[in-house]
């Protein structure tokens, strides 16, 4: 804006101020601000508010193991995604050729993926597909748990929670070439 | 004829040549179906011309003689994957797309979205978290602009190591422009009152997906608006009805559609489509992350494979430019494979983030050509030959023989077209 029309506002913000007894918000609708949003709590958000960062920000309480996640899968996903992540209609969750191989490569949850926490949001937020934000949190940690350990990315025993599944270290973890780095904050 | 201003080989005429030649070249020009005979005929009413027209509809749809003229579907099921529908673009002209016809492209289908129960909400690092109508957002301040849509993995079948057989909808479908009209995001963002901390949004839809995207504060509040109309109207089903992120210029999969949550954050989401499905691997298996942009671009669209020349003779070669970084500056033709270059007249006004139609006036000699366009964006970057895209980004070890499969993404370089004798339109490399 120019300085001369951000003047001419001002002053007609001023006229409007002046010749309007009760307008508390003349001089924002003057610059063309309604404020027609209406004042929401987070906690009345909670239920949309389904990301994961992958400091671990957002993860919910609860908790899994593979062997949990197993027995899940085999209810909830193998239908999709095969006996023990083998992929059927749906892609495989288990191996993954090295990214060497071509541009074409398929991407996988062992030779791609750079964070751990994705496994979880993304499976919270989009699984099953006829059913999505169906799963309990416990059951989305043990799937969690379940496709990292088919990958050898966390041993079998281990348990997922707020607290382990931030600190798994993805092997693709460092992969990755920022392609505008000039656009990135 | 003889007149006509030859300005590059295998007979490109001066991109003005259409005015100064006048009557005359016009007479001269043929479509691409004209039969020579028609101009002989003697001209009698046809039946339509002799009992009055059938009712008009409310709602218009396009002739029946226009019905080829629609969007290829790769999932018309809507079998539990993702669906593309690929824009005609051999079969429309100027700088536009019908909303009926803009590409589309959904990872689980387009929810039918109740517009007085829809919310879109803006909460994290805000002074205030705020929730808004759509009915709330109809009655702020508006801005109307062109802006082309393209998906990452448009144009994806030129990473193949040799040349698909497709139309320029199967090969360039993935990209569409309309007129959008809506709220600048800004304006929300002031509202809700952003906390200096906050650099990023993750943006998410209403969609059984939830898909989200991570977007640079800066960005929006740049250019980014929360579009409610397309090209007049509000938004289709699949672009996003009732509201969609519009991001000028950047990465389709990031104008979030079904938008019902932004979120400021300090960090990036790290989503399932910024990690792993926006993510191109390149030859040294590392894999680029955050592309942003969709980078300088064109294609010729007429004529394209699908549009057989109708023997020698005038043709107007045209086609659609476009980028990231504003307004396209300059488009080059060629009709011998890159020899040498004639430049094309820019149908104004030229937009930046839009669409530009570029043509010129080309006279067919009925041998073979091969006819390829490269443009320059008013930030100065140049069209990338397919030879220094490939360089950097690699190309598949073997053919690929699915145009809707996608090996790589961000292609921006050229598409050549070779012109047979018989005036059919193949695609090949040059």
């Amino acid at each position: 804006m120019s300085t001369p029309n951000f003047i001419r506002l001002v002053a007609l913000g001023a006229l409007v101020l002046g010749s309007t007894a009760s307008a508390q918000n003349s001089f924002d609708v003057a610059q063309g601000k309604p404020n027609l949003g209406t004042p929401i709590s987070e906690a009345e958000i909670a239920a949309w508010d389904i990301s994961i960062l992958p400091d671990g920000s957002g993860l919910p309480p609860g908790s899994g193991t593979p062997s949990d996640g197993a027995r899940v899968f085999a209810t909830k996903c193998a239908a999709c995604h095969g006996e023990n992540g083998k992929g059927a209609s749906a892609a495989a969750l288990v191996g993954g050729a090295p990214l060497t191989n071509g541009i074409e490569t398929t991407k996988t949850i062992a030779n791609f993926w750079p964070y751990a926490t994705t496994l979880f949001d993304f499976t919270r937020r989009a699984m099953p597909w006829p059913r999505p934000r169906t799963l309990t949190n416990d059951e989305v940690y043990a799937l969690t748990a379940y496709m990292l350990s088919l990958n050898k990315i966390v041993g079998e025993d281990a348990v997922m929670n707020a607290q382990t599944l931030p600190k798994v270290r993805m092997p693709n973890r460092d992969g990755f070439i920022v392609r505008f780095p000039e656009r990135m904050p | 004829m003889e007149d006509l201003e030859v300005v590059a080989g295998n007979g490109l005429l001066h991109r003005r040549a259409f005015l100064r030649g006048g009557a005359i070249f016009a007479a001269a020009m043929t479509g691409y179906t004209l039969s020579d005979s028609l101009a002989a005929q003697q001209l009698a009413d046809d039946a339509w011309s002799t009992r009055p027209g059938t009712p008009i509809p409310e709602y218009g749809v396009p002739s029946s003689f226009e019905k080829t003229v629609s969007r290829t579907l790769t999932n018309p099921r809507g079998e539990p994957r993702t669906q593309h529908a690929r824009t005609p673009h051999h079969l429309l002209n100027g700088t536009f797309t019908p909303n009926a016809l803009h590409f589309v492209i959904s990872h689980s289908g387009a929810p039918d979205i109740d517009p007085a129960k829809h919310r879109l909400v803006i909460h994290g690092l805000v002074k205030k978290p705020l929730a808004f109508t759509l009915d709330a957002l109809g009655r702020y301040p508006m801005v109307s602009r062109m802006a082309f849509v393209e998906c990452g993995g448009n144009s994806a079948p030129l990473f193949s190591n040799v040349p698909v057989q497709a139309t320029a909808q199967a090969l360039h479908g993935l990209v569409s422009c309309a007129e959008w009209t809506g709220v600048m995001l800004s304006t929300l963002l002031e509202e809700a009152g952003i906390d200096p901390k906050a650099k990023w949004l993750i943006a998410e839809g209403a969609d059984s997906l939830a898909l989200s995207r991570s977007v640079p504060v800066a960005k929006a509040l740049d250019d980014a608006m929360i579009a409610l109309y397309q090209n007049g109207e509000r938004l289709m089903p699949g672009n996003g009805y009732p509201m969609r992120l519009l991001l000028p210029g950047w990465e389709g999969n990031m104008n979030v559609k079904w938008l019902r949550r932004i979120k400021l954050t300090e960090t990036p989401g790290m989503s399932y489509y910024e990690t792993r499905t926006y993510a191109p691997i390149l030859p040294n298996g590392k894999a680029y992350q955050f592309y942003f942009l969709q980078e300088v671009k064109s294609f010729i669209t007429h004529p394209s494979p699908g549009l057989t020349l109708n023997g020698p003779g005038f043709y107007e070669v045209s086609g659609i430019a476009y980028s990231a970084s504003g307004r396209i500056a300059k488009v080059m033709v060629t009709a011998d494979g890159g020899k040498t270059w004639a430049q094309a007249a820019l149908q104004g006004p030229v937009l930046p983030k839009a669409f530009t139609r570029f043509r010129v006036p080309w006279r067919w000699d009925g041998g073979p050509a091969i006819l390829q366009s490269r443009a320059w964006d008013e930030a100065g970057n140049m069209q990338p030959t397919r030879a220094e895209v490939i360089a950097q980004r690699g190309q598949t070890k073997a053919a690929v023989t699915n145009a809707a499969a996608f090996p790589s993404q961000h292609y921006n370089g050229p598409t050549s077209w070779a012109i047979e004798r018989t005036g059919e339109v193949k695609h090949v490399y040059a």
